[in-house]
């Protein structure tokens, strides 16, 4: 393709804390779209592959004043100074250009866990077992991603699969460019409440831009440098202050993960 | 039995007593490769490495026998570069330690990675960005100096010497020990550098991130600093050792006692700019990242008393003790002023690897625990094991220390 002519997107979303009910959907959107494989029975939080964690919160204070919130934590698509991207020994992660997504290519990938270790939201992991599925449940693999080996590292990609079909619809139309239309990955869809939008941070039309730049909106962490292009909504104050460690401290909160 | 593959005009033990020293170190060689085999086939699930703790004990082990192994280039340097003939009578044993080092790191590495028929690929497609690009690069090579090096003390056996073309061989190699030191130093100062540099460049890990100096975070010239004065210390704790265990006199006090020196000189220079370094680090890098530097200290198992442990206790105090000819001469004082040393650059790779990845980076996440499991242990045992049997093997039919006949003749 040639790339002088492409349209330069960086994809990103905005995830309405305000709006999420923690109810799990996008996880498990995410997992049966991605061929991500049950655990096993002897997996933990820790050792088991999600791509998508959603994270409770509580303000600390007591019954009934107490507020809690759910947070979907996934790749956060840093943009600058990815730190995932200049570990990587072989080259086994990589931005694209186009879409300012960070891939994963399991193919490449060593399985040195350095940018595990370097991914400050945790939104990496690594193939601890080959992956198995119930008897039966293989004939639900979506065809278009192939699972991942033992010994690798994998995460979200703003489902990879459904941007090449979404390329290839357009190309069948003898076009270049994709309509935002047919590519939605597998959280957003499933979000009962719409509380995840996803799209062109490019795109200033977009709801994604529009949201990004709204006086609800922060980033986790934002001051390390990586300019995420995942970004949160909420009204409530000591949710917007999860951000950043200094701002929670200077507030003296209580925060209950 | 095998007196004829012993260094004339030395003494060793009965061969039978030799076989009982060996024996529990092969079974111990024996269990680590059957934790290791169990990683290599079942998977790295053996382990309790999880998704948090990504890195643990062998990363551990890795960055702390490199700095051990650093005598190696450091005293070749010296030697051969310098010419600091002090150094002569312990340069066999420490290539023989840098060796045990470099090989039973990159081994242990070859079992912590998921896919290590996949590790041609670093040569292959190599990302030029990465420091463990550039661990990979050095170690590989620096590896393959060490066995150039190690060549011509296995050629000075006894037995192989007498086989003419193998005389004329070592005598060629010795001739070109220049040329190996010089790679070996220059090699050593980028894999020593990126060593330290693997965590100083992780952004996302404040607790570990670095300022650059050029190119590299400052922690890429804290390691290098380290090692060097954490080898010369591990070449005098070991030849201390192997006195004791031998019951010989292997090398003139004043050699040890130069050792010593170097080692105190070396960390003195650390202490300062690692002081300097985390001063800075306090008070600007990581506040700028927001992130409150107390806030690392404020955790159960990692209080202040590592940061004081590890630059006052370990490091300032060996650093002085050392730089005093009176307590050098002492053997008491030096030998732990030297276990001091090596404490110290042991704790500070234990805080990098270990600290960092226990502490939370996002506001909800919780203080992070990690216990190796046995396979681990095992694999780290049989790092251990291989570098007994391998150095007492070296010691035993090849001639380590120099100064061992002419010591020996003078008692």
């Amino acid at each position: 393709m040639d790339q002088a002519t492409v349209k330069q997107s960086r994809y990103g979303m905005a995830i309405d804390l305000d709006r999420c009910t923690g109810c799990g959907a996008c996880l498990m959107a995410c997992a049966v779209e991605n061929n991500v494989s049950p655990g096993r029975p002897t997996v933990n939080e820790r050792t088991g592959t999600t791509w998508m964690r959603v994270i409770e919160v509580q303000d600390g204070r007591a019954f009934p004043a107490a507020e809690t919130a759910f947070i979907p934590m996934m790749c956060q698509q840093c943009e600058e100074e990815t730190p995932c991207v200049s570990v990587c020994p072989q080259n086994a992660v990589e931005v694209d250009p186009e879409t300012g997504i960070v891939g994963q290519i399991p193919q490449r990938c060593l399985g040195c866990r350095y940018c595990m270790t370097a991914c400050p939201y945790h939104a990496r992991y690594y193939n601890w077992w080959d992956p198995q599925w119930p008897e039966g449940m293989e004939k639900a693999l979506n065809p278009d991603v192939a699972p991942r080996m033992r010994g690798v590292v994998e995460k979200c990609n703003f489902c990879h699969g459904r941007l090449h079909d979404a390329r290839a619809k357009a190309a069948a139309k003898g076009s270049r460019e994709i309509n935002p239309t047919d590519y939605i990955p597998a959280c957003v869809e499933s979000c009962p409440v719409q509380a995840i939008t996803f799209g062109d941070l490019n795109d200033e039309a977009a709801d994604v831009a529009r949201q990004a730049k709204s006086e609800r909106a922060f980033r986790f962490l934002s001051r390390l440098g990586t300019e995420p292009k995942v970004y949160y909504l909420s009204g409530r104050s000591w949710v917007q202050r999860l951000a950043d460690r200094e701002l929670a401290r200077s507030k003296k909160e209580t925060v209950h993960g | 039995m095998d007196k004829h593959l012993i260094t004339r005009g030395v003494q060793r033990s009965p061969f039978w007593k030799f076989i009982l020293w060996i024996l529990p170190w092969g079974m111990l060689l024996g269990w680590g490769l059957y934790g290791a085999y169990l990683c290599l086939a079942e998977g790295l699930n053996q382990t309790n490495m999880d998704n948090r703790f990504a890195f643990g004990l062998w990363i551990y082990l890795d960055l702390t026998v490199i700095a051990f192994g650093a005598g190696a280039f450091f005293t070749g340097f010296l030697l051969y570069i310098l010419k600091r003939h002090e150094l002569k009578s312990v340069i066999n044993s420490a290539v023989v330690l840098g060796l045990i080092c470099y090989s039973g790191a990159i081994a242990v590495l070859m079992v912590d990675v998921g896919q290590p028929l996949r590790a041609w690929f670093t040569f292959w497609h190599p990302n030029v960005h990465s420091m463990l690009t550039e661990v990979t690069f050095c170690l590989t090579c620096y590896l393959t100096v060490l066995i150039l090096e190690y060549a011509p003390i296995v050629l000075k056996n006894r037995q192989i010497r007498k086989i003419p073309s193998y005389l004329v061989f070592e005598f060629n190699l010795h001739k070109l020990m220049v040329v190996f030191a010089g790679v070996g130093a220059f090699l050593s100062f980028f894999h020593q550098g990126s060593l330290g540099g693997l965590y100083g460049v992780l952004r996302g890990r404040p607790f570990a991130f670095r300022e650059e100096l050029g190119i590299w975070p400052s922690t890429f010239f804290l390691f290098i600093l380290s090692a060097m004065a954490a080898g010369p210390s591990f070449i005098l704790l070991t030849t201390w050792l192997v006195e004791k265990l031998s019951r010989k006199r292997l090398v003139k006090h004043e050699t040890l006692s130069y050792l010593g020196k170097l080692s105190g000189i070396m960390l003195t220079v650390y202490i300062l700019f690692k002081s300097i370094d985390t001063l800075i680090w306090i008070n600007s890098t990581s506040p700028s990242s927001g992130f409150p530097a107390f806030e690392y200290y404020d955790r159960a198992a990692f209080g202040t008393w590592v940061l004081f442990a590890e630059v006052v206790v370990f490091g300032l105090l060996p650093a002085l003790l050392l730089l005093r000819k009176r307590f050098r001469e002492h053997r008491g004082w030096l030998i732990t002023s030297a276990v001091f040393v090596l404490a110290g650059v042991a704790l500070n790779r234990f805080v990098l690897t270990i600290q960092t990845l226990a502490l939370p980076t996002l506001v909800f996440d919780e203080f992070l625990s990690y216990l190796p499991s046995w396979q681990e242990v095992a694999t780290f045992s049989l790092v251990i094991a291989y570098g007994v049997v391998l150095y007492s093997v070296s010691f035993r039919y090849l001639p380590l220390f120099p100064q061992e006949r002419e010591l020996a003749q003078s008692y």
